[in-house]
């Protein structure tokens, strides 16, 4: 029984195994064990959303989540979502828009935001601006007042349902 | 704001749980999904010797109907996996209607029943779910299993009727009968915040017609409060704007709320008032087959 | 060098300037790949947690620090006798605050904390976990004090005093007074009163206080990676405390998450982490979490205002009279003062009226809370709902529709420049200009007509109104004359580089709100090179020209025009080697988007990157006195006017349910005057997030007290900041009245949003309340405070 667990999981596609301090949240785990400064920490009690990261392909709170409970677990950072290109178009809508100001907010709200894209493209609807509000309500931004975040999400949301209707995969 | 230092251990099976606990005496916490145990560490409210990750356990998993039709969920359904499930929508469709009034996806995508129902939150709305529907809680412990009702299975702030060493394996809810019928209603200054007030209510629908259905605030007490002089004074549908004015003033002897940031004891009860008006609204005046 | 830009001119060559271009450090942002000051890891970097007082006012006893310094992974622990020989202390008064007194402040108390949340001892280990374990392993012996917990009762002779060698609790009052106040209220037609309420409330800046404290021993050099808005004024006040030549103390700012006004002050905490790594000569780093941020950021807009206004038979406003009493915390902040938020009350009341008589006093007293200071807007959020709540309970008294009222008695325009009853003085607004185009964008009259039915329906709409004047492109006036040395000045270094790239680098410096894009845009317009070939350097004192950084709306009009003029001065540069190089006179020549061509034919000469070469690689060539300095200096500060006053008005529409006291916010509309816009996208991105931020001082956010001054909302389980299912959908409108003080034209936009946005809530909602002759006054408008005015639930 140890303070003290050893962890072998995925993120970003690359194979770790590390011994990490039970205690260690999967924030404190990816940037001070991993060096993998993309995901933040804003609150470390859940409520701010800055430090929203993938495990096993669902959104979750990074800082509510022991790095010691992941062993055999899927991690996606911002970085890794960057890397692969699946969040370009929101990614770029972003910086179109200025939906970006400080940053600090932005690669929870990206990810949360393309789990609701995700899920929507699945059930073939495009989400209204409420629903687009409802979803990242849980992102807490201080500099943009929310309002170009909901018209870069909104955008790409058209932009896909348009893209996938002409027949492309 | 890093938690101190402890142990940890997961555990594959029950069994296994006890064992750990009694090792450490007892000074061991248990982590499902971790929505709230992860924060009151960070706080440094809990400072246990050892965390027992439960959370691989094919025991507290799963999602079934029963043969004497009850819905059978696994303590460690998530909030997601709860709302999505057909069978949780065709049985206990006010679960179904509850889960997105919780907090936030991120949160849904991590956070279990078991979870809520054992930190018994008093502005949760899974537990009111639970005692509106009748639930009845499967707890297990070193000495085996029993079942607790849901109507006795809060006892207070943040406290269950589970002893120190038991854990919440399932939760079974009644089948929703054709009839059968119910809402949600909160009231929140921001979307997924703790609610300042809220209500569930059940409808049950009889052979021998509606029943008085079973309206449980919660964020109002220490707990979810069932309003019984209140229900009663509601009595079965059809809901007569006579009728619902009744059972507001009587409120007031079924409830018993504390001041907190959003207000006063009057306000609670205010809020309550109206809340019992908006649920009734929702539903509609008539018995209608709502629930199948 | 005569060039002016022609805003109605787009055809102008490269540009830039007034084009919505995306930032270019956006992306790397988008991507995760920013650089705040907890990305930075040094060699043999420690880490800091600070032992915080739990009591608002105690005197501290004996630190017992054994147990804590057993534990694995601290290596030291300081207490304010550790560290005042190393550190001179400060006192936050400002000269021309006359009267203004404050306590001397160390890094850490000697022998009493002041406040829940101060700290006390700093312990230095190897993990952020391991200092905090050892932070808790710290006892102290507290002797329990009263605590100051009352502004209202802060000078009165039973309060104790918090700092005896002051006398009282008072830190500064005033009284703003011109013509009779006395003589028009006893004349008036009607009179109005009101009293307001701001709460307490502060930024959350989404990464939290951030420092990276470094002291080379070998050469005695002090780096400080900061997350600070003014990095100059950091290094001026390091040098000063601890001791050093200016010269070796360095303060760098990379990527900032969020300030707002709360990274512009000097925190004895980070002052402390600078003192530390002074003794201890190794790389010390403190990241306040979330609890701490809460208990130490400043907090702000802690106000109670009585006010009146009278009004003539013809709805004319003949006076306003405001007493304004505002509770700080035990200290005022150094180096700005917690006395200006007050002082700007008392400058800005009534501020977009025609009116001549004015009284405005303030009252600034310790408490035992967390300090407060300059945070988004200072001043203007409190006076603009004192003076936009007045003018509605005036407009209600006379009968007038509330915009036909202020249409009547806002300064028109074109009679400036003028000067306000309360001293202010203005270049030039465009108030009637600007509610005109904000009627029309909002449908005004449809809105009223929806209203009326919807009334009839049960459901209550409200619109608000909120004129509002704002200070940007503050001068000497602000802080420097008090003694200050905070730069009001900024400058600009511009460079053409070998292959015709360009350098700049600014005294402004960017936490998100787009500096380095507008001075990239303002430099590749001024120089004449396409915008992908600029870079632009801020946030270092070592290798920018002296400025002050980014507050009070100075980044566009001060800091760009100090780089439109280095900019124009490098491009003459550049003109004069072409010239030489191509037997021209300099005169037919320019340069546009990198190539030097005829001004008059526009056919392209020879690419810049040539002439770079000939410069820098083949200056053999050239003839042998030609000046050829491809990198210009210019600073620039303004000096007609003490602030470019900006204008603007905004507008709310909601709904109040009254059954539950909750607002629902439908939509808001701002049309803001800032003069001459670099960029729209950046601006009206300003104004909606300024919007919001002023919507979660009158809706949602308080940091609320018990009488023992202990902080009640201690985490964002508490404090409400405004999400984005209750924020609406903000329109954004322009005018632009550019200052004639410089070329750019340019005033400043970044706090319009949150100045206007509380009264506008605050008027919106009073209008739906109405019907049932309720009013709100004290900020936030909570559920509670709603339904108690409407009687449904008694007042706590």
């Amino acid at each position: 029984m140890s303070t003290e667990v050893g962890i072998s999981l995925t993120v970003n596609g690359e194979r770790v195994s590390r011994r990490v301090e039970a205690r260690r949240h999967l924030i404190d785990f990816l940037r001070l064990d991993l060096g993998l400064m993309g995901s933040h920490a804003g609150c470390e009690h859940g409520v701010c959303g800055a430090c929203t990261v993938r495990v096993n392909g669902l959104i979750v709170r990074g800082c509510l989540v022991l790095a010691a409970s992941l062993d055999g677990d899927t991690v996606e950072t911002i970085e890794g979502a960057s890397d692969s290109g699946e969040i370009r178009d929101l990614q770029d809508a972003f910086v179109a828009r200025n939906a970006c100001q400080c940053g600090y907010c932005t690669p929870g709200m990206l990810l949360t935001a393309a789990e609701l894209l995700r899920e929507n493209a699945e059930a073939g609807s495009v989400p209204s601006r409420d629903a687009i509000r409802e979803h990242l309500s849980g992102n807490y931004c201080r500099c943009t007042g929310y309002h170009a975040i909901v018209d870069a999400v909104e955008a790409v949301a058209k932009a896909r349902t348009a893209s996938s209707g002409a027949g492309k995969p | 704001m890093k938690a101190g230092s402890f142990r940890y251990e997961r555990a594959y099976t029950l069994a296994e749980v006890f064992r750990l606990r009694r090792e450490v005496d007892g000074d061991a916490q248990f982590l499902a999904g971790g929505q709230s145990l992860l924060a009151s560490l960070a706080f440094r409210l809990s400072e246990p010797n050892l965390i027992i990750d439960i959370s691989r356990i094919p025991e507290l998993k799963g999602i079934s109907v029963l043969p004497d039709a009850y819905l059978r969920v696994g303590a460690l359904t998530t909030h997601r996996e709860l709302a999505a499930h057909p069978d949780v929508r065709r049985h206990a469709p006010l679960l179904a209607e509850a889960v997105p009034l919780i907090a936030h996806a991120a949160i849904r995508n991590r956070g279990t029943i078991g979870g809520s129902l054992a930190f018994a939150d008093a502005a949760a709305e899974l537990p009111a779910c639970c005692v509106a529907l009748g639930a009845r809680i499967i707890a297990a412990g070193p000495g085996g299993e029993r079942t607790i009702p849901a109507a006795s299975f809060f006892t207070g702030l943040f406290a269950t009727a589970m002893a120190e060493d038991e854990l919440i394996r399932a939760v079974e809810f009644p089948c929703a009968a054709p009839g059968d019928r119910g809402t949600i209603v909160e009231l929140t200054r921001r979307s997924g915040d703790y609610a300042m007030a809220g209500l569930a209510v059940w409808a049950q629908h009889a052979a021998s017609g509606a029943q008085t259905p079973r309206l449980v605030y919660f964020g109002v007490g220490t707990g979810p409060v069932a309003a019984a002089e209140a229900a009663r004074a509601l009595g079965p549908a059809p809901w007569t704007a006579q009728k619902v004015k009744a059972a507001q003033a009587l409120l007031d002897r079924d409830l018993d709320p504390p001041a907190d940031q959003h207000g006063g004891p009057e306000m609670k009860r205010h809020l309550a008032r109206v809340l019992l008006a908006r649920a009734v609204g929702k539903l509609g005046a008539e018995p209608g087959a709502r629930a199948a | 060098m005569s060039l002016v830009i022609d805003p109605r001119s787009v055809d102008r060559p490269n540009s830039y300037i007034g084009r919505s271009i995306p930032r270019p450090n956006a992306r790397k942002l988008v991507e995760g790949r920013g650089q705040y000051v907890d990305d930075l890891l040094l060699p043999r970097m420690v880490h800091v947690a600070f032992v915080r007082s739990p009591h608002a006012h105690a005197r501290i006893g004996r630190i017992d620090a054994s147990a804590a310094l057993k534990l694995p992974g601290v290596l030291r622990i300081f207490t304010g006798h550790d560290l005042a020989p190393h550190c001179e202390p400060w006192v936050a008064v400002l000269a021309h605050l006359k009267g203004m007194k404050s306590a001397a402040q160390l890094p850490l108390p000697l022998a009493t904390a002041t406040w829940a949340g101060e700290a006390v001892a700093a312990v230095v280990a190897d993990s952020r976990a391991a200092a905090e374990d050892a932070a808790a392993k710290v006892s102290i012996d507290w002797q329990m004090l009263p605590p100051v917990a009352d502004m209202e009762t802060a000078l009165d002779k039973a309060t104790p005093v918090i700092h005896a060698e002051l006398g009282d609790n008072l830190v500064f009052e005033r009284v703003n007074e011109s013509g009779n106040v006395a003589e028009a209220f006893r004349s008036a037609h009607k009179v109005v009163e009101a009293t307001f309420h701001s709460g307490r409330h502060t930024g959350v800046t989404l990464e939290p206080r951030s420092i990276l404290a470094e002291f080379n021993k070998g050469d005695g050099t002090l780096t400080v990676h900061h997350a600070t808005q003014a990095p100059h004024m950091m290094q001026e006040v390091l040098a000063q405390h601890l001791r050093l030549p200016l010269s070796a103390v360095r303060v760098i700012c990379r990527d900032i998450g969020g300030s707002y006004g709360i990274k512009v002050h000097v925190y004895p905490d980070e002052v402390a982490v600078a003192v530390i790594a002074k003794i201890m000569g190794r790389p010390v780093k403190f990241v306040a979490d979330r609890l701490e941020s809460f208990a130490s950021d400043i907090h702000a807009r802690d106000h109670r205002i009585k006010g009146r206004m009278a009004v003539d038979a013809q709805g004319r406003i003949t006076a306003f009279d405001i007493d304004d009493l505002t509770g700080i915390g035990p200290y005022s902040v150094y180096p700005r003062t917690s006395a200006v938020e007050g002082n700007q009350v008392v400058n800005l009341v009534g501020g977009p009226y025609d009116f001549p008589n004015y009284r405005a006093k303030t009252t600034v007293v310790l408490q035992n809370k967390v300090p407060t200071c300059q945070y988004r807007a200072v001043g203007h959020p409190i006076a603009t709902a004192v003076t936009e709540g007045l003018v509605d309970l005036g407009a209600e008294a006379i009968g007038m529709d509330p915009v036909a009222f202020r249409l009547k008695n806002l300064m028109q325009d074109g009679t400036y420049p003028r000067t306000s009853p309360a001293g202010m003085r203005f270049e030039g607004l465009s108030h009637i200009k600007s509610m005109g185009l904000l009627v029309e964008m909002m449908d005004y009259r449809g809105l009223r007509a929806q209203q009326e039915l919807l009334r009839s329906e049960g459901v209550h709409r409200g619109i608000g109104f909120a004129s509002f004047i704002e200070l940007t492109n503050p001068s000497p006036f602000m802080y420097g004359i008090g003694g200050a040395r905070i730069s009001a000045q900024d400058g600009c270094t511009v460079r053409i580089d070998p292959d015709g790239s360009v350098v700049a680098a600014t005294g402004v410096t960017e936490q998100g709100q787009g500096t380095e894009a507008i001075i990239r845009q303002i430099v590749a317009e001024a120089v004449g090179v396409p915008i992908d070939v600029v870079r632009v350097i801020t946030g270092d004192t070592l290798t920018t020209p002296y400025g002050g950084g980014t507050w009070a709306c100075r980044g566009a009009g001060i800091g760009g025009e100090a780089a439109l003029q280095a900019g124009l001065a490098t491009k003459h540069a550049a003109l004069q080697v072409a010239g030489a190089m191509l037997q021209a006179a300099p005169d037919a020549l320019d340069l546009v988007l990198g190539n030097i061509v005829d001004k008059a034919t526009g056919a392209v000469r020879m690419p810049l990157g040539e002439l770079g070469r000939i410069v820098y690689f083949r200056g053999d060539t050239l003839p042998p006195d030609l000046p050829r300095e491809l990198m210009q200096t210019r600073h620039f500060i303004t000096k007609q006017y003490p602030f470019a006053f900006t204008n603007g008005v905004q507008a709310s529409h909601l709904e109040v349910d009254v059954d539950t006291g909750l607002v629902k916010l439908l939509k808001h509309w701002c049309v803001e005057d800032c003069g001459r816009i670099i960029n729209p996208l950046l601006v009206d991105e300003q104004v909606r997030g300024g919007v919001v931020q002023g919507i979660g001082g009158a809706l949602f956010e308080h940091c609320t007290y018990s009488p023992e001054g202990q902080l009640t909302v201690g985490s964002m389980v508490d404090y409400l900041v405004p999400m984005a299912a209750e924020m609406p959908d903000i329109e954004v409108g322009h005018v632009e009245t550019p200052t004639k003080e410089s070329l750019l034209g340019a005033k400043g936009a970044g706090e319009a949003g949150t100045a206007g946005a509380p009264a506008a809530i605050m008027n919106a909602i009073n209008n739906a309340l109405r019907p049932h002759g309720a009013k709100v006054f004290a900020q936030p408008f909570t559920p509670e405070r709603i339904l108690a005015a409407l009687g449904r639930v008694p007042k706590r």
